[in-house]
């Protein structure tokens, strides 16, 4: 996983509430089997006109925010399917932090999986960036180490982050490795699973 | 002992390794796999020279791209063809349990678990799909993860996760007659919102959640997502105890006595307490539809779209009219007044037995209307084959629907069977995302005896009405 330290960039603001992983990337680029290349598709039905062109009303086809990092969203963002490509989509296209007043359980860990790192706060802080953000050219920093977010105009917000994510995220931590560091507990665990649990068998039970 | 929640208890039972300040390493007694979210994992444990720990403890399908057109005929969409064929080299390569395109078994994974016997009382099941959450019917801990978390599982049946906080949703009452258990889910989630589950995990409890059959409840615990908690559980009963027994996965003999000894300990204990209760009272139930584009926008089939403006919030008057434009929908609109395009009948949410008789008694005898272009799903090829023996899908073609092969076919749009830009589906199915069942596409959910009524007047109606 890429870590995350500390990062400085546009925002963009996405004033939507509920906004769920098909409209992040819709089902049918789900197709392919590898892990990259979705940062083209994002946000496809709402980017691009039923003709394929981009739709010039849409915030990340205006030019002010072609370079934006940090997305600023409604609550409960990600919700509905567990599909990782709406955070690798996020991701491959640029953004490094999402900012909501909440987010969907399943996308929150696909996104702290990968490195891209999801920020809650009050939504009246969030409806102020917001409207910071519609300006041209609204940039924030975020430091994880210190769990703050800050602007130019000298505002910064608290977050709050869980203790061992933020060890993850800061230090790029890959979490398969982390958990087979305990391979001796988990074996003993295995040995004492009651017996009536199902067993996969490759012919027919 | 401090009393617990049957979701403390399945946790407790699984933990392998606590620590202040980390997350619980959980052992995963199921691991479902599907073609779409598996084959980057796959890779990644390749990637990193990993095998997969327990393969006796994963089971493979393929269900979310197939064609739901006969079997005997090829997989066309050339994508599609390259990601069944990659679950089917991994499943070969690391020794895992595929069902394949030709399997009689193969079926949509929330629909086969429970139906195999795989999904019993007690296991900690785990699926890179949300609807994972279905398989909590039977008093099992489950929920769906990312890939990187399928990858995680794989390489060491673990999975590190945060205890949640609990919320019972007690339901008291008899459902009224003519409406089902989606209409009470749907009803759940118009009380709750899309988001009041988060950062939960459900029980469902009280005299209507006892009430309803297995069927009933896996419809019930499927759409626990919808209201934002990734798992919804339903304590075991007689009724669940009748549901596996002699299924080709369940425990036998003495095996069976050991498992039931201990499936009777999960229910909550009396005085355990809840972080969050909701009470829902079964007499307001009626058969919803939807009309927005997000599950907890419903109303009674016998009322109006609503109108956006009637609305205090200003985040949802917009919401709403967003979802009114999409819908192409005027607020005032009597709800029997939308017609409809398309209905379709399928789906982890209801797609079994009992949901295609549901349909069946309302179709028998009555035409679909010329102006709709219907179809049924079965959720699993063992479904199908029942439904067949009961003569059913002769009910069903004889009235205009099409049969079709099993998968989950115009729930995502994954498959050939879509919606088109524009077209209006009565769907038995659990989202109605924009553009979740065919981009441009529009989705109203609803029950199967509700989908089966749209589809021989044309528009919705309500069933209560028919007295089937």
């Amino acid at each position: 996983m890429q870590p995350f330290t500390t990062h400085t960039g546009i925002v963009v603001p996405f004033d939507r509430v509920d906004v769920d992983t098909d409209t992040i990337t819709p089902a049918q680029f789900l197709k392919r089997i590898e892990r990259t290349g979705y940062g083209d598709v994002l946000f496809h039905s709402l980017r691009y006109r039923p003709d394929g062109t981009p739709d010039p009303e849409f915030v990340l086809n205006k030019p002010a925010y072609r370079d934006g990092t940090v997305l600023v969203t409604g609550r409960n963002f990600g919700c509905g399917s567990s599909r990782e490509h709406a955070a690798w989509a996020l991701q491959d296209y640029g953004f490094r932090v999402i900012i909501a007043p909440s987010f969907a359980d399943i996308f929150a860990n696909n996104a702290a999986q990968i490195g891209l790192l999801t920020i809650v706060l009050p939504e009246e802080r969030v409806r102020a960036m917001l409207d910071a953000a519609a300006r041209e050219g609204y940039q924030v920093s975020v430091d994880l180490e210190r769990q703050t977010v800050t602007d130019a105009f000298g505002h910064r917000d608290a977050f709050e982050i869980d203790p061992f994510k933020k060890h993850c995220l800061l230090n790029g931590l890959d979490a398969i490795g982390l958990t087979l560091q305990h391979e001796a507990e988990i074996a003993r665990f295995e040995a004492t699973r009651p017996d009536w649990m199902p067993r996969v068998t490759l012919q027919d039970a | 002992m401090t009393p617990r929640t049957l979701v403390d208890k399945i946790w407790d039972a699984h933990v392998v390794r606590h620590r202040e300040g980390e997350p619980d390493l959980l052992y995963v007694d199921l691991h479902l796999v599907h073609e779409v979210t598996s084959p980057q994992a796959f890779e990644g444990l390749r990637l990193a020279g990993r095998r997969v720990r327990r393969p006796d403890l994963v089971f493979a399908v393929l269900d979310h791209n197939v064609p739901t057109w006969p079997r005997t005929q090829p997989v066309t969409d050339p994508i599609s063809r390259r990601q069944i064929e990659a679950l089917e080299r991994n499943a070969r390569e690391f020794g895992i349990r595929l069902e394949g395109l030709l399997s009689r078994r193969q079926g949509i994974v929330h629909i086969i678990g429970p139906e195999l016997g795989l999904t019993l009382p007690g296991m900690l099941i785990v699926c890179g799909d949300s609807h994972t959450a279905t398989h909590g019917a039977l008093g099992a801990l489950a929920f769906g993860i990312g890939t990187s978390e399928v990858e995680h599982v794989l390489a060491t049946q673990i999975l590190p996760q945060r205890r949640p906080r609990t919320m019972e949703i007690r339901v008291e009452g008899a459902l009224p007659p003519g409406t089902t258990a989606k209409d009470l889910i749907l009803g759940i989630i118009r009380h709750i919102g899309v988001g009041g589950g988060i950062g939960h995990v459900v029980e469902y409890t009280g005299s209507t959640i006892r009430a309803l059959s297995m069927e009933g409840r896996l419809t019930v615990c499927n759409m626990t997502i919808e209201g934002g908690a990734r798992a919804g559980l339903i304590a075991p009963d007689e009724t669940t105890f009748a549901y596996i027994e002699g299924r080709p996965y369940a425990p036998r003999g003495a095996a069976w006595e050991r498992a039931l000894a201990c499936w009777r300990t999960l229910p909550t204990d009396p005085g355990a307490a809840y972080d969050r209760r909701v009470e829902i009272d079964a007499s307001t139930i009626e058969p919803f539809v939807t009309w927005g584009t997000t599950p907890a926008q419903s109303e009674p089939v016998t009322g109006r779209v609503p109108d956006p403006d009637a609305h205090p919030d200003p985040r949802e008057r917009a919401a709403m009219r967003r979802a009114l434009q999409y819908m192409a929908l005027e607020p005032g609109t009597p709800i029997q007044e939308i017609a409809i395009d398309r209905v379709f009948i399928g789906s982890c949410t209801n797609a079994r037995l009992e949901d295609l008789r549901a349909a069946a008694r309302v179709v028998a005898g009555r035409r679909v209307s010329p102006r709709v272009r219907a179809m049924v799903v079965p959720g699993s090829q063992q479904v199908k084959a029942a439904a067949e023996r009961e003569g059913l899908d002769r009910v069903f073609t004889g009235a205009g629907f099409e049969w079709r092969e099993a998968g989950c076919s115009m729930c995502l749009g994954m498959n050939p069977d879509i919606l088109g830009p524009g077209e209006r589906c009565a769907s038995t199915s659990n989202r109605n995302f924009e553009g979740r069942q065919g981009p441009g596409g529009r989705t109203h959910l609803v029950s199967p005896a509700m989908a089966a009524a749209a589809a021989i007047a044309g528009h919705f109606v309500d069933v209560r009405d028919w007295r089937v």
